[in-house]
Formats: structure tokens, C-alpha cells, sequence
């Protein structure tokens, strides 16, 4: 985890600031008003829960609930919620309507961000729920109250805020009672069975969309075709399919991973020239990027209040302050060569242009190592034509067909460079979008950036190469340990994963940090199985030959000058440590009057880091001797 | 510091053959002195020529023989003396004898540095290997090279060659170039030697390395397939971005007299309270906060460190899988490379192993490492075989990390088959397009790669160090223009488009640039429902979308109810739903009042009810029912009581409380109004 917030290699080169503040602020967002039924029967019907503990309805949408919002305010922290309770005793809502109960915190309002507080408040609501709430069966017979009706009313008044360009709104709506009118009868069944529908689809017409989350007992299945069909007007195969999509939707909401979201936006525009006088307009996507735990904001300890961070330039030689500096200078022949930042940045503008086509090889050139940093997506901007998208379309096509990726040169300010442009084509998995169509630019490195390490190990005598046998144990080994459907996303990052736990159970006060599961360590279970355990053991045979064993293999390599000298060090140092009285030294304060080398023999013949200040190497040294 | 200083001795051939390349060899030498001036000052140079006029080396004086070999630069430390003979390299006019000069070199750096600086003793030659090396006195020639790089090996000096072939070598007899060809391989294989062919001025510029960097190993221990089976291995960095050098902060203040001025800019960061600017909040009274949701969360560094999350160090397999699984624009970082540990067979030959298997099998590895004790992070990465082909050089392994689930943006673009048939391109299209392609190869068939990346240096940086010697003469000197042969880098090669003007010229046709633009209202829209169909979310009502998309601003005469309809659903502004309602009260006002023997009634009622409604939607009731009203007083005054009957037998009436809450009229009142109205108009 880095700790400098200014500090990011990876940041995206050149980006627009302005796109840099809408990231996360306006657009893209999503209101959601949860509507919880809490009718008694909610509170009757149970289902055995992951660990066979019977678990209410109620408690299954409110653990949903608060899993969900958990995982919000890390995604997606400028989203805004509301919670709402229908078939209630009390009534607490905007419109003072009855059986409806908008949960929400004193200084917050009805419908806002989510914070710890919340949370917290929301997770203890379950024990005084009864006390300040409470269940009321909803719809009776004989009376005119409405409670769901109120309810979705409720819902979209609080939705009225923000607009539904920008906004995404949602309800979600959930219940087990799969015919709220179920104990009417005639005209006023049917009435009241219309005004409701007509709720709802108003509603709806105000752009917000009603969700479902019916919640089904073992004995008794929800029966969408009682009620609720109309209300979230669905027809045909989606009816068939949504009882099984609402389970796992429920479950998606529990698991939803940690994830920090990013709108999509591009990085920067540029213009491709392909040849002279043909050019395209493109726009820049990051795709991958690795995510950072979030930026860090310095705090007073003592009062937790934000800290403002000063920066003030100080000339070296005279000590006066002085204003940014325009020059820069660096030494060269014991001389300072002065430079001014138009000339450093002249210096840079090697290219004229954005992106400049320079030709094709085939994919099998570009080698694994030429790789410097993560990739960039490129694809037609929409302020272009179509005869430029035709001719990226042609491209495109031709690339893959032919199997060849571009060389380009891209003449950013920051670093300009050789790029690789990979044409991708479109993959669709089960309907959703897995790669998108268009170019990924890979940046290439430069002779400078390249390290000749393999070189570095040749050895003239010849070096081992393995044998066709030992190629074949190796062949079986690598087909026992296969992972078949491998991709980049199954891992989450554990790091990441355990800060927003840590985030999270400190803000909300909880006693314990919840474990994290590591995703990323081998498969031991399946490693240990015999049929593996065989083909590693006939590979390690194969090279190794039978009773080796491993400690003997080291020290078995020419030790290199380097490590003799090492060794030969920490071998003096072992000896010259046994001449001084430590203890008494140490008794007697006189540790802080020997040498710097005098104090590391005894922290090298000791196996103790050498590193550090005077101080604390004493202190280290005190420390070993347990004084 | 001069713990790792070298010691190196340029060979440069000056022969005839050689001058079209020798201002690319200036160019170069040059740059790896000036580099050596800033990184590495204790470093040691020497310059000798091959191919010259003149004879100059001690070894001709000590045992005569040896000619046309001039030591231009014995060795010393560097300085501006060696760039500035370096820049300005004399024409040599005989054939050079590269082996002559490697004797003349050998002896020079054996006697002055004898068996001191071991593995630093490095001799770099530049030739184009055209002429005859002469014949021994005694033994072939391949017997002599044998020897002389035994020699040099036992004095722990490498050899680095860079041979200009193709389009830098003339027309030469092939034989001698295959005998000289020969003879440097044995020189290649007998000691450590890198010999490069270069075909062209940009390669030449890469092919020698300016910087010399150690490698460190970023970690060295075991690659653990299970607890039994573990290869000692070492990882290396295979690519690190060479930077812009930094540089300072320049400041004027000192006074012109006084020499020992740094010049220096001390940048000093203070953190002040927000609640009062004057307080300097000091280092150990900071904590870290960080978000969560709008608020910060305080965590200080100790605590920090008990909870967070702390791998175990190693580098672990998790399995094999089909390079088609890992694609290549995922790789998100620099390479690594894993080398078998050096000295260790065994390890050598499992390396060796998997990688030739892995190979065969176009398989590739997914591990998991920790690199150091105490990172705070796993790295997941995929390792791609490396298989030498050279008999010296070790198999080994590239590593290149991975995204985690959380690095990946899911972002949704459009099929390019939802582009409208113009966008698409057509057969002849198509074909201009693969020939272009084919036609612009930078790697064809037997001939070497061009712009390949182990041999294209980087031109910003050339340009600078040019630069900073230039200022050192000439304080004033303006930023040179980018050298021509590095221009070749940024810019399309001349003669590669001129040859395929004609391909190039019917591509340009083939796709006409003008056309039509892209953007239209909708694409918003569309791309909308593309991310929302990802989600699950239903996308808006159909009706939405199309009123939406159409902006309208006024009510007109032809479609009034439409209009509205679009007007009050607009969403970019609050104010349109009470524009939408005014101008369709006007509407109505205007049709009513224009009305002949209530031709107009029909629709003034269909605008009537569509109000009625975009009112309950909006819930605004209280604006219709307000104007209902007053339109029926209005008609009462105006005698047009016709209207008001009308009204009544299509059932218009006012908005009830049960329909739009804010409305102030009980159902009662609403059923009752057209009734009362129509005793008043009696």
C-alpha cells in the first residue's frame, strides 16, 4: 500500500481535469429507497440461514440491507438511501401517511449518502424495532388503508430530488405477502388492487424502477401471478425466469464485492494519423488500473479535524523564500547547467501529433517483456465521422484477420513512446459484455528500459538444458495443474479487500475485524490429492534424481564474489564481536563511545540488521541483549 | 563509489567503408560518455581507432606490427575531453584489422589495470567486419582468436561487438564477412559477449548500452509448486522505465560572487490546522484518516500495522492454464524475469523443463508472490516460457503481473455491427485495408525487425544529454532540433512510404473522411441502456426515451398533445414541467376562445386531459384544478357555455386528493364539478 497520496506511477497520463472532478460527484448516481414490508408475517415465516439458525424474513432483508450499504459506501459513497417500512404501527413519513415508517437519522434527511452512523443505527434497529415501530398487519378488511399504496408514494416523493437524467432511481421492494389483498373481497379488492397498480406505474413514469425482492418460505412459494406481475409489469419467458433471478439477486446483494466504481470516462482524446491525411478521432479509456485503498487525508491527532498541507520553496543559500522557480538545473562537469521549464518541455516534444501509425508487425514480435505499464483502451470517438469509423472498422478487422498488431508512436507530454496497438475484438459471454471491441494500446520500452539479465547469466561452459524425458514429466505436470477456467477477474486483491475491513470496523465501532478470505493462496486440498502428488513427485525425480535431498543442493552453486565477501565479513565481525564485553558496555552506558564499526560487528555477528542512526542502533543492540 | 567502476575501451573501426555510419557512432559514443560523466564519474575510458592513416600504440613501438591502429584516448576518467574527441572522430583510409585493435586493447587494459576491477574490464567494438583480419604466424586464424579470448576471460574482461550489417555494409567480399562472421562468434562464445548484427542507424543507436546498471534481485529463494517440490530461483526486473533525470530547483538569490552557492531550492511542507492557519501542526501529532462514505476515519500508523493484512514471503504456483486465457493487454506493470539460481543444475534444468513444456504446450503459469517479508500486498502474475536458443544463455521464465478483480473497470462500448451501414466498411474496403497493412511491415520475411524495442533507444533522453553538453559550452545554445535518425522513431520511415505510395494512395481513397458526423442526439441514450442492461436495472419506459429525445421548447399548433408530453418529461431542467403546463393552459385558452361553433372543443378536451394527466404525473394538481376553474368561469363570462357541457359528458373533472396528494379537492368536490357548472350555465 503506498503511502504517499501524491505518489502514483500509474496515474493516467495527461487527463482531462475536468473529468477528473465529475468521477464520482454527479453522474452516474443511483438513489435507492428500500421498502421493507413489516407485516407480522414477516416476522413469522422462517428459513434456516447459512448456518442452519432460523432466520425471519424480516432479519434476512435487514441483514441484506446493511450488507448491501456496507458494501455501497466503498463503491459508490455518493449514492444516496433511504430506508422505509411499510404495514407499520407508527408513522413517520413526509406525507403523514399511515403504516409507512422512513427510517432515517435526526441531523440526516430521509433520503441521503450513507455513513457509518446510519449503518450502525440501522444494525441495532432489529432490537428496538417492535418498541419504536412496530408490525401492524397492513391491509384489513373493512378498512380503507392502504399501506403498500403509501408506501411506493412515499417512495417516489422521496425520489423527487435530482433528475432522472443523471440519476438512476430505484425502489426495492421487499415482502413475502404475494397478494397484499389477499383478505379483500370485491369492488374494494379490486379498487384498491387498481390504485395501487396506478401507483406504481406512475411512478414508473417518472422514471424510477420498482424492484422486487419477494422472499419465499420452503412450504410456500411466492406467487407472482397474485399481485405483483402487474406491479412490476413483467410478461412472457422474464416471468418464467424472474423467481429464479430474484434468489440469486438477493444473494448478489449480500456478496457484493468491495469494488470501487468508475464511471466511464475517457482519459484524454487524441487524433490518430494513419498517413498523412487520414486521421481518426479516438478516445482513451482505462480499463485496468490498479485500485489504491483511497487517498489519505491528514488529521490532528488530538481533534481528528482535517489538516491543510503548506508548501514553501526556500532558497538553500540565502534561506529567503522564494517563488516557484521557472529554472531547474543540473550538474555536469562541475558545472550547474541551467535549464528553463520551456526548454525541458521543448526537449520532450519529439513528435508532432498525438498518435502516429508507423507500421505492422505480426503479434509474434511483440515479445512478453515489453510491457511497462497497464494498457489503455482506444476507441472511435463519437465526435468523428463515419467514414473515420469505417476506416477504424477496416483496420480493425484487418488486423486481427491478418493477425498483426500496429507500431505507433504516441508523442505524449509526459513520456513519449513507441505503443503496440492490439486490435480486440468483441467477446459476449451469457450476455454480457466480457472484452469490448476496439484497440489496446501497450506501451513499449525503450533499449534504455530494457535489462540484459539472461546475458548477464550465460556461461561459457554451457548451461543446463532439460532433456526430452525430463520435458515429458514436466508435460504431465503441467497438465495435472491445470486451471481451466482461468481469467484475470476471479481474484479479489486480500490487501484491499482486509483495508476496507479494517476501514469498516473501525468506523463502525465494531469490536471485531471481520476475516477476510485470502483467494489467491494455491488450492492445497487439491495439491494434496495422490494423482498430483504422483506427477510432482515423478518431475522431481526426473530432475533431481531419487533421495535427494534439499539442503544438500545449497551451497552445492559457486558461491559468487559477492557472497564470499559477504561471508568473509560476517565471519570477521563474528570474531571481532567476541572481543568486547558487551554486557558490561551495555551496564556501564558506554555502548553510545564506540564506533559505528565497532556497534555493527555486534549486529552482523548477531544476524541483526545493520541499518539505521547511532541511536538506534543502540537501542537495537539494547533491545537483543533484553536490557 | 568506485566500487563498481568500470573500465571500458571503445574499438572504433574508421576505415573507409565505415564513414557513412561513423557520425551515428560519434552521435552514440558520445552520448555513453556523457552519461558516464553524470552517473557513473569514477568510471574509466579509452578510445581506440582501427583503420586509420596513421599507426599510434605501444604495442608497435614495443614489437612493431600493429598498424593503422591509433590509441586516440588512453584510458582515464571521463571527461569533456573524451566527448568532445569522440564527436569529432578522424576518417581512417585503410582497411582496419579488428583483431590488431583487440590485442592493442587487451594490453592496455592489462597493463594498467592488471587483475584489478575484474568483470569491469569491458571492451566495446564497432566495425563492420569487411576486411581480412591478417594472417598469424603461426596456426589458423580461428586458433589465434581461440587463444585471445582465453586470454581475456582469464582477465575477467568482457567483449561487447556491434556489427553492421544490411543496408550499413556495402557492397563487401561475402567470404571475408563470413570468416570475420566466424571468427567473432568464437569470440561470442568464449567469453561473455554480446555480438549484434545492426542493419540500421536507429538499431546502431540502441545496440549499445549508455548505462550500465546492476540488476538487484527483487527476490531470491524458492518457486513452491507444494511443500515437496520447490525450484531455487532468482527474479530480476526485465524492464524499469529509465527516467528523465530530475532535476533541481534553480535559485538566483546567491550573490554573482559567491562561488559556493548550491543554487538549490529546499522545498518545506508544513501542515496547518484548519482551524487556525497560524498553528503548525508538528510530524508525530498527525494521523491518517481515511474515507468512509462522507466521513474520515483516523487510523494511526500502529494500529495500522497490527491489523492490516501481512502475507507470509514465497512465490507460490497456483496452476497452469492456456496462454489463451491470459490476454496480453492485462499485463499491468514492468517484467520480471525468474532465472535459476546461478551454479545450481538441477534448478537450471527444472526451469529448463517446464519452460521447453510449457512451450509445447502453449501453456502458461499463474502465481502468486510475495516478494519481500513484510509487503503489504500479494501479486498474482502469469509466467511465459523463455526458451534460449543459444547454447550459453539459460532458459528461463518472463513474469508480468496481473489485475485483480477490483483493477478491472467494466466499461461498455458499442458492437461495432450497431453502427449504421455507412460506418460499416465494404469488401474493397477491406482490402485496401489488408494490403496497407501488409505493405507497411516493419518485420518482413528475412529481413530484420525494425523499431525493435531492445534496439531503439530513447530520443528524449538522447536529445537531453546532447542538450546539457551543448549548454555546457554554450550557456545560450537553443534546444536542438531531434536528431535525424531519431526523427525515425516519432515519424513514419520516408522510404517505406514512398515505395508504397500507390497502396498507401488507394487506401486514402478507399475511405472518404468527409462524411457524416457521428454524434446525433440519441447516442447518449443508447449507451445509457447499455449500462444498464449490464446491471439489471430496467431501463426507462419506452415512451421516455422517445420524448426525450426530441427537445421540444413550444407547444405548436399540429401536435399540442405530443408536445407537452415531450415538454413536461424533459429532464434537464426543473422548469420545463411549469413551462410544459403554462403553455398548454394558453393552448387550450387560445383554442376555446378561437373556437367557431365548437369545431375546437374536440381537441381543447384531448389537450384538456392530456394537462389533467402530465398534472397527476407531476403532481402538480392544483395547477389543473385552479385552471379548470377559472376556464369555466371564463367560458361562463364569455358565453361559450357550450364548452363547459361538452366538458361534462366527457367526464373531465378536477383532481381529487385520492389521485395527487397535494391536491386540495375531495373526490366528492371533483365528481360534483362538472354537475355544478351546469346549472350556473342554464
Amino acid at each position: 500500500m503506498e503511502d504517499d497520496p501524491d505518489y502514483d506511477i500509474f496515474r493516467d497520463e495527461d487527463e482531462d481535469p475536468d473529468a477528473q472532478l465529475h468521477t464520482e460527484n454527479d453522474s452516474n448516481k443511483e438513489y435507492v429507497v428500500y421498502l421493507v414490508d413489516a407485516s407480522p408475517k414477516m416476522f413469522t415465516t422462517t428459513c434456516l440461514s447459512e448456518n442452519q439458525d432460523p432466520e425471519t424474513h424480516f432479519q434476512i432483508a435487514l441483514s441484506c440491507i446493511s450488507l448491501s450499504l456496507k458494501a455501497q459506501i466503498i463503491n459508490k459513497s455518493y449514492d444516496q438511501v433511504s430506508i422505509c417500512f411499510f404495514n407499520t404501527r407508527e408513522k413517520k413519513n413526509l406525507q403523514d401517511l399511515n403504516g409507512v415508517y422512513a427510517f432515517h437519522l435526526p441531523e440526516g434527511d430521509y433520503l441521503d449518502r450513507p455513513t457509518a452512523r446510519l449503518i450502525k443505527e440501522f444494525d441495532n434497529l432489529q432490537d428496538s424495532f417492535s418498541k419504536n415501530i412496530g408490525s401492524h398487519h397492513g391491509v384489513l378488511p373493512g378498512s380503507r388503508e392502504n399501506p403498500l399504496y403509501n408506501a411506493i408514494w412515499v417512495a417516489q416523493a422521496l425520489l423527487r430530488k435530482g433528475s432522472a437524467k443523471t440519476v438512476n432511481k430505484r425502489i426495492l421492494l421487499f415482502t413475502n405477502e404475494d397478494d397484499p389483498f389477499g383478505c379483500l373481497k370485491g369492488a374494494i379488492k379490486s379498487d384498491m388492487t387498481r390504485t395501487t397498480l396506478q401507483r406504481a406505474k406512475d411512478a414508473q413514469d417518472l422514471g424510477i424502477t420498482i424492484e422486487l425482492l419477494p422472499l419465499s418460505s420452503p412450504d410456500e412459494m411466492f406467487d407472482l401471478s397474485k399481485f405483483y406481475v402487474d406491479l412490476i409489469g413483467l410478461e412472457g419467458d422474464d416471468l418464467v425466469s424472474f423467481m429464479a433471478l430474484a434468489g440469486n439477486r438477493l444473494e448478489d446483494m449480500k456478496d457484493q464485492l468491495r469494488k470501487r466504481m468508475f464511471t466511464k470516462r475517457r482519459v484524454k482524446k487524441f487524433k490518430f494519423t494513419i498517413v498523412d491525411g487520414l486521421s481518426i478521432e479516438l478516445n482513451s479509456y482505462a480499463l485496468i488500473r490498479p485500485t489504491v485503498p483511497g487517498s489519505i487525508t491528514w488529521l490532528d491527532s488530538i481533534t481528528n479535524r482535517p489538516l491543510k498541507s503548506e508548501r514553501t520553496f526556500i532558497c538553500a543559500d540565502t534561506g529567503a523564500l522564494v517563488e516557484e522557480s521557472t529554472r531547474r538545473f543540473h550538474p555536469y562537469k562541475n558545472q550547474n547547467i541551467v535549464f528553463s521549464v520551456k526548454e525541458l518541455s521543448e526537449i520532450k516534444r519529439v513528435a508532432t501529433g498525438h498518435l502516429h501509425l508507423l507500421g505492422f508487425k505480426p503479434l509474434s514480435c511483440l515479445r512478453d517483456y515489453y510491457n511497462m505499464k497497464p494498457s489503455t483502451f482506444l476507441y472511435p470517438s463519437d465526435e468523428g465521422t463515419d467514414g473515420s469509423m469505417c476506416t477504424f472498422i477496416a483496420l480493425h478487422k484487418s488486423m486481427i484477420q491478418l493477425n498483426r498488431f500496429a507500431v505507433a508512436f504516441s508523442g505524449s507530454s509526459s513520456r513519449p513512446q513507441l505503443v503496440a496497438l492490439i486490435a480486440q475484438d468483441e467477446v459476449i459471454q451469457s450476455g454480457g459484455q466480457i472484452e469490448p471491441p476496439g484497440m489496446h494500446m501497450i506501451y513499449l520500452p525503450y533499449s534504455d528500459d530494457i535489462r540484459l539479465v539472461e546475458e548477464r547469466y550465460s556461461d561459457t561452459s554451457g548451461v543446463p538444458k532439460a532433456s526430452a524425458d525430463q520435458i515429458k514429466k514436466a508435460t504431465d505436470l503441467i497438465k495435472r495443474l491445470d486451471l481451466k477456467d482461468f481469467s484475470v477477474f476471479q481474484f479479489t486483491n486480500p490487501a484491499l479487500q482486509r483495508h476496507y475491513a479494517v476501514l469498516e470496523a473501525l468506523a463502525l465501532e465494531e469490536d471485531e475485524i471481520p476475516e477476510i478470505k485470502d483467494e489467491t493462496l494455491p488450492d492445497e486440498e487439491g495439491l494434496a490429492r495422490p494423482g498430483v502428488v504422483r506427477v510432482l513427485e515423478e518431475f522431481k525425480t526426473s530432475i533431481y534424481g531419487e533421495n535427494y535431498d534439499e539442503e544438500s543442493e545449497q551451497g552445492t552453486g559457486k558461491p559468487t564474489e559477492a557472497s564470499k565477501k559477504r561471508k568473509a565479513h560476517s565471519e570477521f565481525a563474528k570474531k571481532e564481536c567476541e572481543s568486547y564485553d558487551w554486557g558490561e558496555l551495555a551496564d556501564s552506558g558506554k555502548l553510545k563511545d564506540l564506533t559505528m564499526v565497532e556497534l555493527k560487528y555486534y549486529l552482523t555477528g548477531h544476524n541483526l540488521p545493520v541499518s539505521g542512526k547511532k541511536e538506534a542502533i543502540v537501542s537495537r543492540i539494547l533491545t537483543h541483549m533484553g536490557k | 563509489m568506485a566500487r563498481n567502476k568500470e573500465a571500458l575501451l571503445l574499438l572504433l573501426d574508421v576505415g573507409p567503408s565505415m564513414h557513412c555510419v561513423l557520425p551515428e557512432v560519434e552521435k552514440v559514443c558520445s552520448m555513453l560518455v556523457q552519461k558516464k560523466l553524470i552517473y557513473n564519474k569514477y568510471d574509466e575510458v579509452g578510445i581506440v581507432l582501427f583503420g586509420t592513416e596513421d599507426t599510434d600504440n605501444e604495442l608497435t613501438t614495443e614489437v612493431g606490427g600493429y598498424q593503422h591502429v591509433v590509441v586516440l584516448r588512453n584510458t582515464k576518467v571521463v571527461d569533456g575531453d573524451i566527448v568532445e574527441a569522440l564527436q569529432q572522430l578522424p576518417r581512417g583510409t585503410n582497411g582496419g584489422d579488428f583483431l590488431d585493435a583487440v590485442i592493442v586493447a587487451m594490453d592496455m587494459l592489462i597493463k594498467k589495470f592488471g587483475d584489478t576491477i575484474k568483470g569491469k574490464k569491458r571492451i566495446c567494438l564497432i566495425t563492420n567486419a569487411q576486411c581480412p583480419i591478417k594472417d598469424p604466424y603461426e596456426g589458423s586464424k580461428e586458433e589465434q582468436v581461440t587463444t585471445i579470448a582465453k586470454q581475456m576471460t582469464a582477465h575477467g574482461m568482457r567483449m561487447e561487438s556491434i556489427i553492421m550489417r544490411g543496408k550499413l555494409s556495402q557492397d563487401a567480399n561475402k567470404e571475408i564477412m563470413d570468416e570475420n562472421d566466424r571468427l567473432l562468434n568464437i569470440f561470442s562464445k568464449e567469453t561473455s559477449t554480446r555480438l549484434l548484427y545492426v542493419e540500421d542507424p536507429i538499431s546502431l543507436f540502441g545496440a549499445l548500452k549508455t548505462r550500465n546498471i546492476t540488476p538487484v534481485t527483487v527476490f531470491r529463494g524458492d518457486l513452491e509448486f507444494s511443500p515437496k517440490l520447490r525450484i531455487k530461483v532468482m527474479v530480476y526486473k526485465k524492464t524499469q522505465e529509465e527516467k528523465f533525470p530530475t532535476l533541481k530547483k534553480y535559485s538566483d538569490k546567491a550573490p554573482q560572487s559567491d562561488k559556493f552557492a548550491t543554487h538549490e531550492v529546499k522545498i518545506d511542507y508544513e501542515y496547518k490546522s484548519s482551524d487556525d492557519p497560524d498553528k503548525v501542526i508538528p510530524p508525530d501529532q498527525r494521523i491518517k484518516g481515511y474515507r468512509y462514505g462522507p466521513q474520515i476515519v483516523p487510523i494511526s500508523t500502529a494500529e495500522w500495522d497490527a491489523v492490516k493484512f501481512k502475507p507470509e514471503k514465497g512465490v507460490k504456483l497456483l496452476g497452469f492454464t492456456d496462454s489463451s486465457n491470459v490476454l496480453r493487454h492485462q499485463y499491468m506493470k514492468e517484467a520480471y524475469v525468474f532465472i535459476a539460481e546461478t551454479g545450481n543444475t538441477k534448478a537450471g534444468l527444472a526451469v529448463s523443463a517446464l519452460a521447453r513444456a510449457m512451450r509445447e504446450m502453449n501453456k502458461v503459469a499463474i502465481l502468486r508472490c510475495v516478494w519481500r517479508h513484510g509487503q503489504g500486498s500479494v501479486v498474482i502474475g502469469v509466467l511465459t516460457p523463455n526458451v534460449s536458443d543459444r547454447e550459453n544463455i539459460p532458459d528461463s521464465f518472463y513474469f508480468n503481473v496481473l489485475p485483480f478483480a477490483e483493477d478491472v473497470r467494466e466499461f461498455q462500448f458499442p458492437s461495432f455491427t450497431n453502427f449504421p451501414a455507412s460506418c460499416q466498411p465494404n469488401k474493397q474496403q477491406l482490402e485496401s485495408a489488408a494490403n496497407f497493412i501488409k505493405m507497411l511491415d516493419l518485420a518482413p520475411d528475412g529481413e530484420k525487425e525494425v523499431l525493435l524495442p531492445d534496439f531503439t533507444p530513447n530520443p528524449v533522453l538522447a536529445r537531453f544529454y546532447h542538450y546539457l553538453d551543448l549548454k555546457s559550452k554554450h550557456p545560450d545554445a537553443a534546444v536542438p532540433p531531434l536528431d535525424y535518425t531519431l526523427r525515425k522513431i516519432t515519424e513514419p520511415e520516408t522510404d517505406l512510404v514512398l515505395q508504397n505510395q500507390a497502396v498507401i494512395d488507394s487506401f486514402r481513397r478507399s475511405f472518404d473522411q468527409q462524411g457524416n458526423p457521428l454524434k446525433k442526439p440519441r447516442r447518449l441514450l443508447r449507451e445509457k441502456i447499455n449500462d444498464e442492461g449490464k446491471e439489471n436495472i430496467t431501463a426507462p419506459p419506452a415512451n421516455l426515451i422517445e420524448y426525450t429525445s426530441i427537445k421540444v421548447e413550444k407547444i405548436g399548433d399540429s401536435t399540442p398533445v405530443q408536445d407537452f408530453e415531450a415538454m413536461i418529461s424533459r429532464r434537464d431542467s426543473p422548469d420545463w414541467v411549469l413551462k410544459a403546463i403554462n403553455d398548454m393552459k394558453n393552448k387550450i385558452f387560445d383554442m376555446v376562445e378561437d373556437s367557431h361553433e365548437g369545431d375546437n372543443y374536440a381537441k381543447a378536451v384531448e389537450c384538456l386531459v392530456a394537462l389533467r394527466k402530465g398534472c397527476i404525473l407531476e403532481q402538480e394538481p392544483n395547477q389543473f384544478n385552479n385552471f379548470l376553474k377559472h376556464l369555466c368561469n371564463f367560458c361562463q363570462e364569455k358565453n361559450l357555455q357550450s364548452f363547459c357541457e361538452y366538458l361534462a359528458t366527457k367526464r373531465v373533472s378536477l383532481i381529487p386528493k385520492t389521485e395527487a396528494i397535494d391536491s386540495d379537492v375531495t373526490d366528492e368536490e371533483a365528481r360534483s364539478f362538472s354537475v355544478k357548472s351546469e346549472p350556473k350555465g342554464d
